[in-house]
């Protein structure tokens, strides 16, 4: 056991330690979600006026953008163990005690460390957009946060467990990744659309995380997944973000640990 | 004691036979040298070793401990340098070390010196805050042998350790190695191409089609040849075959115009052979057998002479260069 807890955050380590060093990716990972601030709430903004009452489009756009922004960082862990391949180092891995399954989590806890740290800097800009902020809310998110990132970073690691090369992981990142974060709920509600567009979003974990962040910033008014005629609360959502979490975890370990 | 003990080693993938039952062991403190040509078998049987591959059939232990059942012991027996880079290129020098130290469990108050000890050896120490992009082939190679000893293995893997590496380089290199077995009593399990570098194991085996062809000191393979190698040149060459073969039994080989054949006892031979020869002598030598006449005679191949040799050494080159 003392071994899976040394593989993990000897990886986690690693993790940070290259994050810290590579400042390009540092800021492709926020350049997208910012630009979707930018230009969806400088362009639709004016023409939506109010999603609902006192929540103007660039209020309930910013909580998904915070959730996009840990999407886009977790599932970035998947693309670490491609590049670790392609590049060897991930040898040196293989060849040492650690454990497989401690690799894997602890890849994942170092996606996350870096996506919290991620989603708070985007905090920053809350005051800005006008998105009401205080000790509770950032206390709130933080939880939520780190079991968004852990999932997303289970579904990243399980798409890149086996694949050999990055032009490869790229081409499921467009298949995969961006219809999951456009049938989120960050650019539009969930509820009210097209039965079809709705199913597809209620199959998408990123939809709960995302309509549980936005309750924190807002309030319970906001929410806007029912499931069965249930309406989602916070809690509701944070378990099924979690659970899909293991589910996608456990597959990602389950394939890595068969491979070579 | 036997650092590695193979067995028998069998290894399927689907239908090919890559070892077919591969058996030798390596003593504590010894270089052993495994050859043979490309496919024959080598990398797998390194990867089984080194608990990357499991064997179909047959057993194998590294310092005492069951590759299959004790992979983890044997993970830590080990230090491996692997043909290709696999160092983290965005880290830095000391950065790559310390990773391995965590990763194998080199506790804190012996890492440090032992980094430095390391980092020095292999003239690094000076260069080590700078990042692995920024260094050459040469001292990617010499981090990585420090790295695969960091954490005291018993036995050190070099496949292809000089690969692609100029001349200088490849015999510090070399050194470092002696150097190390002095210091360490550590065994080397190394593979390589070139056949002046082997001449620095203390036992040598020979692998082809999966299989042991020889296995043995330099000294005693080259004893196997049959004595010393005499070459000539003659004014009719197809003649002078014939004659060696019919009335003195030899089996002679030709290769760009000069006739070469093995006798024992070459120095008492040749006096002779010069005054009863029939035909007039362009030129003759006589030369103790290298281990590339061991090897033609084992594998009937040369060892370098194949073209996808060069092709993966060209490969290689660009790899390194990338990075």
């Amino acid at each position: 056991m003392a071994i899976v807890f040394r593989s993990i955050w000897v990886i986690a380590y690693r993790e940070l330690l290259r994050f810290v060093q590579d400042r390009p990716r540092m800021f492709s990972s926020f350049s997208m979600p910012i630009i979707f601030l930018i230009i969806f709430g400088a362009g639709f903004g004016r023409l939506i006026g109010q999603m609902m009452p006192g929540v103007d489009y660039i209020q309930f756009m910013y909580p998904g953008i915070l959730a996009m922004t840990v999407l886009m960082t977790s599932v970035m862990s998947g693309v670490s163990i491609v590049w670790d391949r392609e590049f060897g180092f991930l040898k040196e891995v293989l060849v040492s005690p650690l454990s497989r399954s401690g690799v894997l989590v602890g890849k994942a806890v170092g996606a996350a460390t870096i996506a919290i740290i991620q989603g708070a800097i985007m905090l920053v800009l809350a005051p800005i957009v006008n998105v009401p902020i205080n000790l509770g809310t950032v206390l709130a998110l933080l939880p939520l946060l780190l079991i968004l990132s852990l999932s997303l970073s289970g579904l990243g690691l399980l798409i890149g467990a086996r694949m050999r090369s990055q032009q490869g992981f790229q081409i499921v990142m467009q298949l995969v990744i961006f219809p999951m974060m456009f049938l989120s709920g960050i650019f539009f509600p969930v509820s009210g659309v097209a039965t079809w567009l709705a199913v597809l979003s209620k199959l998408n974990p990123v939809t709960y995380g995302i309509d549980a962040i936005r309750q924190v910033f807002l309030g319970a008014e906001v929410a806007g997944v029912t499931v069965f005629g249930h309406t989602m609360g916070i809690v509701d959502s944070a378990i099924v973000v979690a659970m899909v979490g293991v589910v996608l975890l456990t597959t990602a370990i389950w394939v890595f640990n068969r491979q070579e | 004691m036997d650092v590695i003990e193979a067995s028998n080693i069998v290894k399927r993938f689907g239908e090919l036979e890559a070892v077919k039952g591969v058996s030798f062991s390596v003593k504590e403190g010894e270089i052993f040298g495994f050859l043979g040509p490309n496919g024959a078998g080598k990398t797998t049987t390194i990867n089984i070793l080194c608990t990357l591959l499991r064997p179909t059939a047959g057993q194998a232990k590294v310092n005492g401990h069951d590759v299959i059942k004790e992979r983890s012991q044997v993970r830590q027996s080990i230090g491996l340098v692997f043909q290709e880079p696999t160092l983290d290129d965005y880290l830095t020098a000391e950065q790559n070390l310390r990773f391995h130290g965590y990763a194998y469990g080199v506790p804190r108050d012996v890492l440090e010196p032992r980094l430095k000890e390391l980092l020095e050896m292999m003239e690094l120490w000076d260069r080590r805050k700078g990042k692995i992009s920024t260094y050459s082939g040469g001292m990617k190679r010499r981090l990585e042998i420090a790295r695969g000893l960091l954490h005291h293995p018993r036995v050190l893997f070099l496949d292809e350790p000089t690969l692609g590496l100029d001349p200088q380089t490849r015999r510090r290199i070399w050194d470092y190695i002696h150097d190390l077995r002095k210091r360490e009593n550590l065994a080397i399990f190394m593979t390589t191409h070139y056949m002046d570098e082997a001449e620095n194991c203390d036992r040598i085996a020979i692998i082809d089609y999966g299989q042991t062809v020889a296995l043995d000191t330099l000294e005693k393979l080259k004893d196997g040849v049959g004595g010393d190698v005499i070459s000539v040149k003659t004014e009719d060459n197809e003649e002078a075959v014939r004659l060696l073969e019919g009335q003195y039994k030899f089996k002679p080989g030709i290769e760009n115009g000069i006739i070469s054949f093995t006798v024992s006892h070459g120095e008492e031979f040749l006096p002779q052979f010069v005054s009863g020869f029939p035909l007039r002598l362009l030129s003759i030598g006589l030369r103790r057998p290298t281990l590339e006449d061991v090897f033609l005679k084992l594998t009937g191949r040369n060892i370098r002479e194949q073209e996808v040799d060069s092709m993966q050494q060209m490969k290689n080159m660009a790899r390194m260069r990338r990075h």
